[in-house]
């Protein structure tokens, strides 16, 4: 970076026309757009805008982008969807499965065809398109909102233990530490039914599909804000030594506003990132632990399940397995690149590794 | 040589107007415990940064506090600051002493007691704009200037030499020297009576320092502010500072008005910095003594017994290992003048006279 000669004089005098700071540090080349506005309007440009002006040029970033709104708006809109189908989730329609050949759709690919856009499920005859969407539901309400309840706990925990240090930071990392060394998926496995049979109160025996969800959120955010309170943790370890933490304190403000107006701030890059990487992972384990039979139960609507339920009929019915595997595999994949995207395009420095 | 004799029993900071003074610190100690062990840690030693160091500043007034690195300068400063928790002595401000007293108790002590850093890319928060850096520190103690807070910092801004209009700016947008003026402005916010001013312009560019300096010192004659003003550059302290205390390995070692302590030092140690002063000199006809010291400072966790210069003073002889030299005033000395050393030693002008930053042909 240049020093720039300053145009303007020790005296006070200032309010010379042209910009001083047109060129700016590390990200000259997205200025070059913006300098003509900056001549007339002196406003700066947020870290943020200029995250967002690098996410914009990331055509890997922005597919993934559109396929993620995609996903969730199909998600939010899922009963128009399925109205435009015909076919709810749990409606069966008895006349495209034949029951001479064990309840197989009649017709090829599963027995896709005008009625059934992405086919019939074998067995029970319910409409895959509207299974599909309804399961997207849950994924992704499962994926967003455990990550952001692990994201929550794991920044306040991640700056408690950075900031105060001494027993504090001791105690709370050999939390972290027991937290990420447990068996996560064995434990989710176990503790499940336990947990269930604690808080369940319907009378017929049955589960109640809330109380699974809730269950299957608070169990899969359990083990996932561990990762966030790490990195956190590093992260204010060295932003808390810089010199505007000493200046803030000089001035008379106490540690919650250092630890939120002045440090929290600088943390929202890996803080993102943590959270964008975060929902991938936790549909991942959703699908994986209702596939094992812990998460959501059919008949409702759910990936995992879904798949549990395809790899039975796999041989004759191939496409029952594929389309919700590949759905799986193309969220799962735009949510992590775009996470990826977000990394780049908020810490231009990083190196692609 | 040895032929002056000590005053008994002056100590420093200790002087008749010690009431006036703004800031007053007594044998102020800061030493930091050396840990061993995992579970169980016990303290196997203690690095003594500051070691017993007493001084006071007037309102107004500017004291330069130089020494080569790790001589203790910075802990000082902070520890004044009460960024540093001292282990000892006292340090008052404004009558008040404010030793061990909390952040929230010391509001208006706070207030008066600002500090400028030295590195203005750490200094800023880089997630706040040039306003809200400025404001934060109005808001933190509930002052609401006239005409609000934007108002406020825009005039700060001015004051400083930014333009007003870069309020709503990043500090990545600015340059170090604009930055470090940003920093003075935020300060300044707080209309204090005293500047700790840690190395302010040593991390800027040469042509840059004169003109923060000369900023700092048009801040001080407007709003009659004192200044505790660290420093490494003699030259730059020199300009600045109407008294200045050399310090060594945690110790005052010399302390004297400007003109006494650059043409008639008496401390070993201050002759041997200011020899090292570079000079502007094409003729190569300067004739003065060149004093090299040998060796690194020792180290602060075991310091050398006696005078703590003594491993490196061309002059140590067996009292020095055995005596500690009082900071005391010798006789036939300047008022004021201070030194610690036993075989002190008035030399005229060690260095040649230093021309003082040149005043910053902005214009």
């Amino acid at each position: 970076m240049t020093q720039q000669p300053q145009q303007i004089s020790p005296t006070g005098e200032s309010g010379t026309e042209e910009n001083p700071v047109a060129e700016t540090t590390a990200t000259a080349d997205s200025t070059a757009t913006e300098v003509t506005s900056t001549n007339t309007a002196v406003v700066g440009r947020s870290p943020a805008r200029m995250a967002w002006t690098r996410l914009k040029r990331d055509k890997v970033s922005m597919v993934s982008l559109v396929l993620t709104v995609i996903f969730i708006l199909a998600a939010i809109f899922a009963p128009v969807l399925t109205a435009l189908g015909g076919w709810g989730p749990i409606t069966s329609d008895v006349k495209s499965i034949n029951p001479d050949i064990g309840n197989y759709p009649y017709g090829h690919f599963g027995g896709i065809s005008a009625k059934h856009w992405l086919g019939v499920e074998p067995g029970t005859g319910f409409d895959l398109f509207a299974r599909i969407v309804y399961g997207l539901r849950t994924s992704l309400a499962v994926g967003l909102i455990s990550a952001l309840l692990s994201t929550v706990v794991g920044v306040v925990v991640g700056l408690a233990a950075g900031y105060f240090g001494g027993w504090i930071d001791n105690l709370l990392s050999r939390i972290m530490d027991v937290v990420l060394a447990f068996p996560q998926l064995l434990f989710i496995i176990a503790l499940t039914p336990v947990i269930q049979n604690a808080f369940q109160t319907d009378q017929h025996g049955g589960t109640d599909e809330n109380l699974r969800l809730a269950v299957l959120i608070l169990n899969i955010s359990a083990f996932a804000w561990a990762y966030t309170a790490r990195l956190v943790r590093g992260q204010v370890l060295s932003l808390r030594e810089r010199e505007f933490v000493d200046a803030s304190r000089i001035m008379g403000a106490g540690w919650v506003h250092i630890l939120f107006r002045q440090l929290l701030p600088n943390l929202w890059a890996p803080i993102l990132i943590a959270f964008a990487l975060a929902v991938p992972a936790n549909i991942t384990t959703e699908a994986a632990l209702s596939y094992l039979g812990v998460g959501v139960v059919p008949p409702n609507p759910d990936w995992g399940a879904l798949l549990s339920q395809a790899s039975e009929y796999f041989l004759i019915d191939p496409t029952y397995l594929f389309i919700p595997g590949v759905l799986l595999l193309v969220l799962v994949l735009a949510l992590n690149l775009l996470g990826d995207g977000v990394r780049d395009a908020l810490d231009p420095r990083a190196n692609r590794s | 040589m040895s032929t002056t004799k000590n005053i008994p029993a002056q100590k420093a900071g200790e002087s008749s107007v010690s009431s006036q003074n703004l800031l007053e610190v007594e044998n102020l100690e800061v030493h930091f415990p050396i840990r061993q062990g995992i579970v169980f840690q016990r303290q196997v030693g203690a690095v003594r940064a500051v070691d017993g160091i007493s001084f006071g500043v007037k309102p107004g007034e500017s004291l330069g506090l130089v020494g080569e690195s790790g001589c203790g300068k910075s802990t000082t400063g902070r520890a004044v600051t009460r960024l540093l928790e001292p282990t000892g002595g006292t340090v008052r401000f404004d009558g008040e002493d404010i030793t061990h007293k909390k952040v929230a108790s010391m509001r208006t002590a706070r207030q008066n007691l600002q500090m400028i850093f030295q590195d203005p890319y750490s200094s800023l928060n880089p997630r706040h704009t040039v306003g809200t850096i400025i404001e934060t520190p109005m808001k933190l103690n509930g002052i609401n200037p006239e005409g609000g807070h934007k108002r406020r910092a825009q005039e700060l801004l001015e004051i400083v030499g930014l333009n007003p209009e870069h309020y709503n700016r990043y500090p990545n947008e600015f340059s170090g020297g604009q930055r470090q003026r940003i920093g003075i402005a935020r300060a300044l916010a707080l209309k204090p009576k005293l500047i700790v001013a840690d190395e302010p312009v040593s991390a800027l560019d040469v042509s840059i320092q004169a003109q923060v300096v000369n900023l700092l010192q048009d801040l001080q004659r407007e709003f009659g502010l004192a200044f505790l003003f660290i420093a490494h550059d003699l030259a730059v302290v020199r300009h600045f500072s109407e008294r200045v205390a050399v310090m060594y390995l945690g110790k005052i070692v010399e302390i004297a008005d400007r003109e006494t302590l650059y043409s008639r030092p008496q401390h070993p140690y201050t002759h041997a910095l200011l020899s090292a002063v570079p000079e502007v000199d094409p003729d190569g006809a300067s004739n003065r003594e060149r004093i090299r010291l040998t060796g690194d400072v020792p180290s602060p966790i075991n310091p050398p017994s006696g005078c703590r210069f003594r491993t490196r003073c061309w002059k140590a002889q067996d009292i020095c290992a055995s005596q500690e030299p009082p900071l005391v005033q010798l006789i036939g000395s300047a008022d004021g003048h201070q030194a610690a050393c036993h075989f002190p030693e008035v030399k005229q002008v060690v260095a040649a006279e230093v021309t003082p930053p040149a005043p910053a042909s902005a214009e």
